[in-house]
């Protein structure tokens, strides 16, 4: 027991939490933008496929580690606007287009490794975001070390903050809430369902992507693959599991990350001697599932999520 | 008095919905300060009409003019900025939004800050007009007459100079839609024009200048409100005379189902039921008058199977009730005509033979598992046929139908053997003409009081005394849960039941 508490004091444990969560977060504000506005998006895994790609590729032609979160942030875009197109004024099926996409996406990458590097074997490593050395905050004894974190994870909390924002302080975040429940409403206030709707998706899908390439360019420093490994899934039901609110989101992506940082290191305790490797895998998932069980009774999904609205039909 | 001038100019606008003209060539023109009442059977196109006007729909043909200048069509922000404000016979309000965030919508770029302006607004504007709600009420947990002010304050903190209102009193309580009266007569007299879409000729009287009344999505008649009467408006509707059903008294038979001293918990501002006890007796039409949200719908729950009863029982046929779920219910004869036919009564999607065998597939139309279609389509098309329910054909999903011809088709599947016993003992009717016209309120009551000849049973629940005094055989009153004693047919007058429904009659009673 005590080494419990040992590991849930000490500053490194919750440094990896941090750094565990980042991406978790930015991919679950992505598909909190979306499905306020209405799209359930199960691109989300293969996206964040891409994003994990393309930034690391871009990186490693040459451009600059911001370079290739704009070139992920980009190519995310470009499968949201598939999504979005086929979901919002096609209003094809949201879970079909979703893991069309997914699978789209994944292959896309899976392809696109495979062409620009035929031979190799292990894949090129690039130089990764560094941690930020942030003046009087970094020398202070506890904090300083949990808080070395890098850029990427700073612009995350950042991310989750200006969807909160902007959700619940602008007049564009109105609409987002709007559309999601009663798209009718929206039209009859003189805005464009489509418009609200694709938007969404397309910035959403942006995020998600960031999201992984914040494991290429932030944790791992390179690509292989089934390196989301299902983190795509983990944050729709973090959706879920907020209630649909970017900061009780946030604090499942932390709560889930700790679940994780826990596991690994329990596995290292006289506890992982003993019992099998793959419980503690699957730790962090179980608590998640008692966690979204508790915690989603009461949360109020957006009435019309899923629900694909045409202009002119009853 | 000179003519005040023309603030809006339809013309000769045509819709079609596939084979079917919702609207054909219809011209329409509104002046300055004056109300105008659109009439017309479910299913006239009088709200294709309005949806044309605000740009929900893109009419085939026709245009518009509103203060002179052309309005682009298919386009409600172009009709908004026109100064056209809709209150739509749906409201289209965000449930999860405030009172203010919903009137707020769409009205301010998308990065702009600025609440406190738009809620003194709001706040003059519901004190000018009499339009009392809360602006950080969230509009989900808002009753229908609160939620249909929030529709008027969003026309009108837009400036609305024309102001469009479909059926606006038919989920109102008589009080509430006096209110709505009030605001729209201040409205008028401030140079507003309305166009005003309602079934209930008293009201379409009291408060149009002019009405135009539409057939079969043609204008066939247009007349000044007071050259005119009820019955002229109702024949000019239907094209031919009406006469309204009424119920001669007959004797009642024995007791099918008594609810015997029956108490429910209350939810939140609704009362639950206290200590109720009601007998529903063979050919026997029952009304339960009453302002809505006083237990009816508690009471309509337990009968129907939807609730039990916290304390106090059920007897059906003199047997202890024991089991009860609304397929028991059903399977007992005991046939519903929802209040809330969107929700409770029909699946949308669905086409009509499906919602047609909703209540009775496993039953009556299938054998060993496997669903007979065919068996189940000629029983939609009897009842299409029946029940005169207008629309394509029984391959139609049942969204696409007029809020009447849905009722309509309700009404014929409860009347021809909701239950496995073919027809119906009991007969729970709540609120069954809401939204209906004329010629479908006559021809529902007169299924009703059909019904009752037959020996069925009958609960009418309603609003309106005309229809309570009109049909039923016996009257009690609801009011705050509480049950008023049976009165007899014609032995109570309007005003009596009236302070019975106010609760005055209830403490009289108890000092006595
Ligand atoms: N989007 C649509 N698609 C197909 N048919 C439609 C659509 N909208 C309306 N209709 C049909 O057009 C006709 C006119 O409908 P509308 O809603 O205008 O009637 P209404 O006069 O408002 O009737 P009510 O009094 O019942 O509200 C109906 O037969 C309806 O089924
Ligand atoms: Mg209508």
């Amino acid at each position: 027991m005590s080494e419990i508490v040992d590991i849930l004091i000490s500053a490194s444990f919750w440094a990896a939490v941090i750094r565990i969560a980042s991406p978790l977060i930015l991919a679950t504000m992505g598909e909190l933008i979306c499905e306020r506005a209405g799209v359930l998006n199960l691109g989300i895994e293969g996206i964040m496929v891409i994003g994990a790609f393309t930034g690391w590729m871009a990186v490693w032609q040459g451009l600059p580690l911001w370079g290739g979160v704009a070139v992920a942030m980009g190519a995310g875009m470009l499968f949201g606007l598939l999504q979005s197109t086929l979901t919002v004024p096609f209003g094809l099926s949201q879970h079909v287009v979703g893991l069309g996409v997914t699978l789209l996406a994944s292959s896309t990458a899976s392809f696109a490794y495979r062409l620009m590097l035929p031979e190799v074997t292990s894949p090129p490593k690039i130089e990764p975001f560094r941690p930020l050395d942030i003046p009087l905050l970094s020398a202070l004894p506890w904090a300083g070390e949990a808080l070395s974190q890098t850029a990427l994870t700073w612009a995350a909390f950042a991310v989750a903050g200006a969807v909160a924002w902007t959700l619940y302080r602008t007049p564009l975040g109105l609409a987002l809430r709007a559309v999601g429940e009663n798209p009718a409403a929206v039209e009859a206030q003189g805005l464009s369902v489509t418009g609200l709707r694709m938007g969404a998706v397309i910035v959403g899908s942006g995020l998600m992507a960031v999201g992984g390439a914040f494991l290429t360019l932030s944790a791992f420093s390179s690509f292989f693959f089934g390196m989301v490994n299902g983190r795509g899934w983990i944050c729709v039901a973090l959706v879920v599991f907020g209630g649909w609110k970017p900061g009780k989101a946030l604090l499942g992506a932390i709560l889930f990350a700790a679940f994780d940082a826990l596991q690994i290191r329990l596995q290292q305790t006289e506890l992982g001697a003993v019992l099998p490797y793959q419980l503690f895998l699957a730790l962090p998932f179980i608590l998640s599932i008692l966690a979204l069980i508790l915690m989603s009774r009461r949360a109020e999904v957006p009435a019309a999520l899923m629900v694909p609205y045409n202009k002119g039909e009853r | 008095m000179p003519e005040a001038e023309i603030v809006l100019r339809l013309d000769r606008i045509s819709k079609r919905f596939g084979a079917l003209k919702a609207n054909d060539a219809v011209s329409l023109t509104l002046r300055r300060g004056e109300v105008v009442a659109l009439l017309g059977e479910n299913g006239a196109g009088k709200t294709t009409l309005m949806n044309v006007l605000f740009g929900h729909y893109l009419a085939d043909a026709g245009t518009i003019e509103v203060f002179g200048q052309p309005l682009a069509p298919g386009n409600p922000r172009a009709a908004l900025a026109a100064g056209v404000g809709m209150v739509h016979q749906h409201f289209a309000l965000a449930g999860n939004l405030t009172v203010l965030e919903n009137i707020r919508l769409g009205t301010e770029r998308l990065w702009a800050r600025g609440v406190g302006a738009a809620r003194e607004k709001v706040e003059r504007l519901s004190r000018d007009f009499g339009l009392s709600v809360h602006p950080d009420a969230r509009v989900g947990r808002l009753s229908v007459g609160e939620r249909q002010r929030v529709e008027i304050l969003k026309a009108l903190y837009r400036d609305a100079r024309i102001l469009i209102l479909d059926e606006p009193t038919a989920v109102l309580t008589p009080q509430e839609a006096e209110a709505l009266f009030a605001t729209l007569r201040r409205a008028t007299g401030l140079g507003l024009s309305v166009i005003f879409i309602s079934h209930k000729l008293h009201e379409v009287m009291a408060i149009a200048d002019r009405c135009v009344v539409l057939r079969h999505g043609r204008v066939v008649g247009a007349v000044d409100t007071h050259a005119t009467d009820r019955g002229a408006l109702a024949a000019l509707m239907v094209g031919g005379e009406l006469s309204l059903p009424r119920a001669e008294a007959r004797a009642a038979g024995a007791v099918l189902m008594r609810v015997d001293g029956v108490s429910t918990p209350d939810r939140g501002a609704v009362p639950g039921l206290k200590a109720v006890t009601l007998d529903l007796r063979a050919g026997q039409i029952t009304g339960l008058a009453g302002v809505s949200g006083n237990g009816q719908a508690a009471l309509a729950e337990i009968i129907g199977g939807l609730a039990r009863p916290a304390s106090g029982r059920l007897t059906l046929r003199d047997r202890p009730v024991r089991d009860w779920s609304p397929g028991i219910a059903l399977a007992q004869g005991i046939a519903r005509i929802p209040e809330d036919r969107h929700h409770q009564g029909t699946i949308g999607d669905f086409d009509l033979t499906e919602n047609a065998v909703l209540e009775t597939y496993r039953s009556r139309f299938s054998r060993r598992g496997w669903m007979n279609w065919r068996a189940a389509r000629r029983f939609a098309e009897a009842i299409i046929k029946g029940y005169d329910v207008r629309c394509p054909g029984p391959e139609t999903r049942i969204r696409l139908l007029s809020g009447g011809n849905m009722q309509k088709l309700i009404l014929g599947r409860a009347l021809a053997g909701g239950s496995i016993r073919e027809a119906p003992e009991i007969i729970l009717a709540n609120q069954p003409v809401r939204g209906l016209d004329v010629g479908a309120i006559a021809y529902v009551q007169s299924q009703l009081i059909a019904a009752r000849d037959r020996g069925t049973a009958v609960l009418l629940i309603s609003e309106d005394l005309d229809e309570i005094m009109g049909l039923s055989d016996i009257i009690h009153v609801m009011s705050q849960g509480r049950l008023s004693p049976g009165f007899a047919r014609g032995t109570m007058t309007a005003p009596e039941l009236g302070l019975w429904m106010a609760g005055q009659k209830f403490e009289s009673a108890h000092a006595a």
